[in-house]
């Protein structure tokens, strides 16, 4: 469990880290143009990111570090749903009843 | 039904922007429900939502911050997987960047996935508009999913305590992580990023205070800006 004065330097520095983010080029640049290689790595900031956060969860998801083949199946499905769909609710749903159903059979 | 007034561009904004509520409705409940789950009380729910508006950062947070690792790593990776509002931010700064100073503050704060979406969109397809009239389309856009965001984060964390105690919640947070991400795999490069994030993620996993996660972000960043070099070079 986390404590509170950490959480709070979190909620704090995430509050204002992620206004100067958003204001950097709005507020400071105004409309001079970005060079084209900082735009050609932000473009893959989400994609390069996520999946490395997610990618632990999922094959370290059982007892002790152990691979829980439930969470497995569910992160396999979900992913499969999402790329096939673009859909991002469809890619939830289809991943929740995954789970529930392994879980379930299993 | 064209713009033509200042007012009219704001409704404009708020009826183009109301199906995201059932974008960013659930995910502002998840986040309730799930850092209920971590012990934040209702205040500190409501406030990290308010400050913060980034479901996938807040998530990122509660997670790493969940591994105990140092604060300064929680920090950082929300941060970095908030980078792309900077994109954002940049990229309406040729619509807005002559607007007022306090309008563009607030027009920051309110920069999220749905509001750049539709505003970059509805400013590329009608060059015609004032800067006035941009601008009120904008906070158009975000009026509803504001409401929502704040509402459902108050909702999922009032909600967060009564759930039953045998739901599997401790794999909601990766199969929200998934599904956010599986649409935005939209091109090879893409593809190549998250790869690359993956291996390099697992591989690097005992790296301590969870810089692994920060290493896996950056090489997944460069190989997809180099993967996109060089298909680019290779087109004809």
């Amino acid at each position: 469990m986390t404590d509170t004065a950490t959480l709070w330097t979190v909620i704090i520095s995430l509050g204002i880290g992620s206004f100067l983010l958003r204001f950097t080029f709005l507020g400071f640049v105004g409309d001079r143009p970005l060079p084209e290689w900082l735009l050609r790595h932000l473009r893959y900031t989400a994609v390069a990111i996520l999946p490395a956060l997610v990618a632990p969860l999922v094959v370290y998801s059982g007892e002790g570090g152990s691979t829980d083949i439930t969470r497995v199946g569910a992160a396999i499905v979900t992913l499969v749903v999402g790329m096939w769909t673009r859909n991002v609710f469809a890619a939830i749903g289809a991943g929740a009843a995954a789970l529930f159903l392994l879980i379930y059979v299993l | 039904m064209p713009i033509t007034t200042t007012k009219s561009a704001f409704w404009a904004g708020v009826r183009d922007g109301a199906p995201f509520i059932f974008v960013a409705g659930p995910f502002a409940m998840l986040f309730g429900v799930l850092a209920t789950e971590a012990g934040l009380n209702v205040f500190e729910v409501m406030t990290f939502s308010l400050a913060v508006i980034a479901g996938a950062a807040q998530f990122t947070a509660l997670q790493v911050m969940e591994n105990d690792a140092p604060t300064v790593v929680a920090i950082l990776s929300a941060l970095a997987v908030n980078l792309r509002v900077a994109m954002y931010s940049a990229a309406l700064t040729p619509y807005l960047g002559r607007a007022p100073l306090w309008q563009r503050v607030f027009a920051a704060y309110l920069l999220v996935d749905q509001s750049y979406a539709l505003s970059h969109a509805k400013f590329e397809a009608t060059p015609e508009l004032t800067v006035p009239q941009r601008m009120a389309y904008y906070f158009g856009t975000c009026l509803l999913v504001m409401i929502f965001w704040f509402g459902m984060s108050y909702l999922g964390a009032a909600l967060g305590t009564q759930l039953p105690a045998d739901l599997p919640l401790d794999f909601a947070l990766p199969i929200a992580f998934l599904s956010m991400v599986a649409p935005m795999v939209r091109t090879l490069p893409h593809l190549i990023a998250a790869t690359v994030s993956v291996i390099v993620g697992l591989l690097a996993v005992a790296v301590p205070y969870s810089l692994g996660l920060i290493i896996a972000g950056a090489a997944g960043m460069m190989a997809g800006a180099q993967a996109e070099l060089w298909l680019k070079g290779r087109a004809p």
